[in-house]
């Protein structure tokens, strides 16, 4: 087995606010390995997006970590103070954000941008810098990347943006990158661009991907494993294609059943009742329990860990070690 | 960029063509044209042929042409109250208000940007907050108040600086200056400080609310999550972009300086514009007035030129055509 | 654990209190504060004449022999004037608080008015488009090229020079006329953006269709979104506005010299700092700055408490 290079475990995250604590994430938990491609896909509000603020630890107050391990490569960065985590930031953990548009300084241009990355983590000349920028650039399919290297922001489109902005995540050679949302923004027909330019990029410089979306199609193109969230808790976890096609969380059967197939002849959109709960009114034990199509006595009052179930791991009480629900 | 310079010239024209109807409203029915030329003791013959040489037998629009044509040579007639040519005063006086604005934009800027800046990184804690406590003090505080104030510390109780005048001034040409002589820097120090304190807690609060507003950009956090310094944060990213709004903002100020330098001049007998202008108003000295109100319409005019045209230079949006190549 | 909503709707009082508005200002001391300074202001300007222990505006009862005596607790001072009195023999207490209630009263009448013109020209512009927006527009550029300093001063010598011999009240109407004058268009241009963002959504759409009056649109969409930056606007103006005010007075062209304010006694006192006689200046001083400061720090507060990406 190899090490992984990122664990998360037992991480809660909480917004105090004159009215209450709210726990926005509660005992979330997986792994990444080098080179995986990790999707973490939920609905609005459940938490997905802030787990990536969390591990580049660039949480908004009031947020903060309330307890819990983040580790990289063995060693725990949710506790470094503030200067030891901007290390590691950009040079082993890049980011992307969801609007390529808002993500740039309009005022410098991007050469200008690529090259002051490149030289606050490697130990390389100017010039040096600035040749590495060019072949970023080409790398991620910029045409005439030495001569738009000295052009702003607002002279590209959002498709070559997004590109720039990858350009500018891998800039330091992170072993991961924490991707939030990165086609959200984007026209469709660039979408699947992009998605297949990162995944490439990311595996021909060894890095790792965790995936945030709420886009399943994108997940099935690009993921190795998912988890999957809900009301910041991990619902299912496990490989993409074995999540996707033979769930073992109701809530994950309901999202996969949802989704329209092309071959499928419906009248009605499949839908799961009700909607997620809000943070001030999470439900008692598991936090599916209202809306869940086979909910127990035992799932109003105690909340299920992950627990293996066939190839992927679940929080319900329908898996039994190794038993699947009907 | 022509087309902009172009259309921005056109609307000073038209500017300085509205004000100059208004001053000339003034002369006409506020004033008596003839006595403001020929002065109080004129015998009847005198103004009627005067009446007529002036042309104010004729047309609204022939009068409005030639006082127009007479405002842009800078011939406003003889003053009421002194009866000597309007221009000749305010040239005499201009060199003084001038050098009080440029010192005190001087001290609001030198301090008002730092400030602010200060203000915004190290939100909510003590020094911050005082900052801003005293930026709205500036705010509260009238400029007259300031001045006597000043005077009463330093002059009555301290005795330390001088109260009124511009003290010793040296003579080039046209220009008198006070900037050379150890004297006038004396006289120029309270005065400069008075006029500064409002524009600079305006500065300081512009600056604040900006940079905090950019702190929380994404390309800030972008920048961020890409390990770039403190440093490269806030001074490279977050600076520049802050001090571009803060440009037409600091330029309109520097025309608001000379304006309210009347205050000042008032309270430190500043030989100035400001204080011909109050005397003025208060001996209802038309010509001495719509000259004032031009000459600081054309400053308004000519600095807010200059201001669009720094943008130019320093936002690159406006410069570029967007291009579309590509996806 | 968060606590459930009431079953029964909460009446209006504890809705307030539970607000958002009311909890900044009780947990701000600042706040608290500048709104008890303000408070007290207000409260010895509308009663000043109740409050006071002279009227320093009744000419009949002023006595030259008592002008320029110091404050109670120095030597010289008179236990009837606590705060010494000015060269006319006015009670200073009792004319600060005649002033500032003049003061206020201006400030207020101006920053009303002001806010009615520049709402108004906001909501017609917005709405009408074309060249009404246009011109209106323009005529805002122009005035925003001009201090509000020169505005007030021209407006107010050409009343002079048109009604040489005006009655006080006449003069003081041209008074908040020119500081009205100079505010009026921050009011405007907010409105009219709103107009504009609220005119082009769809439901005015709609509603044109149906054929609801455009005035009834603006009325019931448009206002209550652009009250909030209003009302802050309004709350910063006044405090500017007594400024404006008080430095028209200390400059000679404000409000007539028998009914003096805070600005005039300014005035009145810088001719005696010399001789040291300080209290005739220093105190109206102070009081201005109480209530500019006051009325400043309410309208922070307020836009701090409105703005609901700070909270």
């Amino acid at each position: 087995m190899v090490a992984p290079l990122l664990e998360v475990k037992h991480l809660r995250v909480e917004f105090p606010t004159r009215r209450g604590t709210l726990l926005a994430l509660d005992d979330i938990n997986f792994e990444i390995a080098p080179g995986e491609i990790l999707g973490v896909v939920g609905e609005s509000g459940a938490g997905k997006s802030l787990t990536g603020a969390a591990i580049i630890g660039l949480l908004e107050p009031p947020g903060r970590i309330a307890s819990g391990e983040i580790l990289l490569n063995g060693r725990r960065i949710d506790n470094l103070p503030y200067e030891e985590m901007r290390k590691i930031r950009g040079r082993q953990i890049g980011a992307i954000f969801q609007d390529p548009l808002t993500s740039l300084n309009p005022l410098y241009t991007i050469g200008r941008q690529l090259t002051e990355t490149i030289l606050t983590h490697l130990p390389v000349s100017a010039e040096e810098a600035r040749q590495r920028a060019i072949r970023l650039l080409q790398e991620t399919g910029i045409p005439a990347a030495e001569q738009r290297i000295d052009q702003y922001p607002h002279q590209f489109s959002g498709g070559m943006r997004q590109r720039v902005v990858i350009a500018l995540a891998l800039a330091a050679e992170p072993k991961l990158i924490v991707a939030d949302e990165p086609t959200t923004a984007l026209d469709v027909s660039i979408q699947a661009q992009i998605i297949s330019l990162l995944k490439r990029l990311c595996k021909d410089h060894g890095a790792a991907v965790m995936l945030v979306t709420h886009d399943m199609g994108v997940i099935a193109e690009t993921c190795d494993r998912v988890a999957v969230l809900y009301a910041g808790r991990v619902a299912e976890i496990g490989p993409v294609g074995d999540v996707i096609h033979r769930p073992s969380h109701p809530y994950t059967s309901g999202l996969m059943g949802s989704i329209p197939a092309m071959d499928e002849d419906r009248e009605r959109l499949l839908q799961i009742d009700g909607s997620m709960p809000r943070l001030n009114n999470i439900p008692r034990g598991c936090a599916f329990n209202p809306r869940c199509p086979q909910v127990m006595a035992r799932c109003r009052e105690e909340r299920p860990e992950l627990q293996d179930a066939g190839a992927t791991r679940a929080a319900c009480w329908l898996v039994n070690d190794g038993a699947r629900p009907s | 960029m022509l087309v902009f310079i172009l259309r921005r010239l056109l609307q000073a024209v038209v500017v300085m063509l509205t004000v100059a109807f208004i001053a000339f409203m003034l002369f006409q029915y506020v004033g008596d044209p003839v006595t403001s030329i020929l002065g109080q003791d004129a015998t009847q013959e005198q103004r009627d042929d005067l009446r007529r040489d002036l042309g104010l037998d004729r047309s609204f629009a022939v009068q409005f042409t030639r006082f127009v044509g007479n405002a842009v040579q800078g011939e406003f007639g003889l003053s009421l109250r002194q009866g000597r040519q309007v221009s000749t005063l305010i040239a005499e006086r201009f060199p003084a208000t001038l050098e009080l604005a440029l010192g005190a934009a001087v001290i609001a800027l030198g301090a008002g940007i730092p400030l602010g800046v200060y203000a915004a990184l190290r939100r909510g804690r003590f020094g911050s907050q005082l900052v801003m406590t005293l930026s709205l003090l500036g705010v509260s505080l009238p400029t007259f108040l300031i001045g006597i104030l000043l005077i009463l510390v330093f002059s009555v109780t301290l005795g330390w600086l001088p109260s009124f005048g511009r003290g010793d001034t040296l003579q080039f040409g046209g220009w008198s200056t006070g900037l050379l002589t150890l004297d006038g820097w004396a006289h120029i120090i309270l005065p400069a400080i008075t006029l500064s304190v409002f524009q600079l807690a305006l500065i300081m609060r512009l600056v604040r609310a900006e940079m905090l507003e950019v702190l929380r950009t994404d390309y800030v956090k972008f920048a961020r999550a890409r390990g770039l310094s403190n440093r490269a944060v806030y001074f490279g990213h977050a600076l520049k972009n802050t001090l571009v709004p803060v440009i037409t903002i600091t330029g309109l100020q520097l025309g608001s300086l000379i304006a309210f330098a009347i205050i000042t001049e008032t309270v430190f007998q500043w030989p100035g514009m400001g204080f011909l202008f109050i005397q003025a108003v208060q001996f209802a000295d038309i010509p001495v007035m719509a000259a004032y109100l031009c000459l600081i319409a054309l400053i308004f005019v000519i600095v807010n030129l200059v201001v669009d045209l720094l943008y130019f230079l320093v936002d690159p949006r406006l410069r570029i055509e967007k291009s579309t190549a590509g996806h | 654990m968060s606590t459930p909503s009431p079953t029964a709707a909460p009446n209006w009082l504890a809705r307030w209190r539970d607000s958002d508005i009311w909890h900044s200002f009780i947990t701000s001391p600042m706040a608290m504060l500048a709104g008890f300074i303000a408070f007290l202001c207000i409260f010895v300007s509308l009663f000043a004449p109740w409050v006071s222990p002279h009227n320093p505006f009744d000419l009949a009862t002023l006595n030259l022999s008592d002008a320029r005596l110091p404050p109670a607790w120095m030597e010289g001072g008179d236990k009837r004037f606590l705060l010494g009195t000015d060269d006319q023999g006015r009670d200073l207490l009792s004319a600060l608080f005649y002033g500032a209630r003049l003061s206020l009263a201006v400030g207020l009448a101006s920053v009303l008015l002001s806010v009615l013109v520049g709402v108004g020209l906001g909501l017609l512009s917005g709405f009408a488009g074309g060249k009404v927006d246009a011109f209106i527009m323009r005529v805002c550029d122009v005035m925003l090229s001009f201090p509000s300093i020169l505005v007030a001063l021209l407006i107010n010598g050409v009343g002079r020079a048109m009604f040489p011999n005006a009655q006080d009240t006449l003069a003081l109407g041209v008074l908040v006329l020119a500081i009205a004058l100079t505010g009026w268009v921050q009011y405007a241009r907010t409105v009219r953006g709103s107009t504009l963002v609220e005119r082009n959504k769809e439901y005015v759409q709609a509603a044109r269709v149906i054929g609801v009056a455009p005035l009834r649109i603006m009325f019931k969409h448009v206002l209550p979104n652009v009250l909030g930056p209003v009302l802050v606007l309004a709350t910063i103006q006044v405090a500017a506005a007594i400024l404006t005010e008080a430095t028209l007075s200390f400059l000679g062209v404000g409000v007539p010299p028998t009914s003096p304010s805070l600005g005039t006694l300014i005035r009145i006192g810088n001719d005696f700092l010399f001789s040291g006689e300080w209290w005739i200046t220093i105190f109206p001083g102070v009081m201005l700055v109480l209530i500019a400061l006051s009325v400043n720090l309410l309208g922070d507060w307020l836009r701090d408490a409105l703005n609901p990406r700070l909270r």
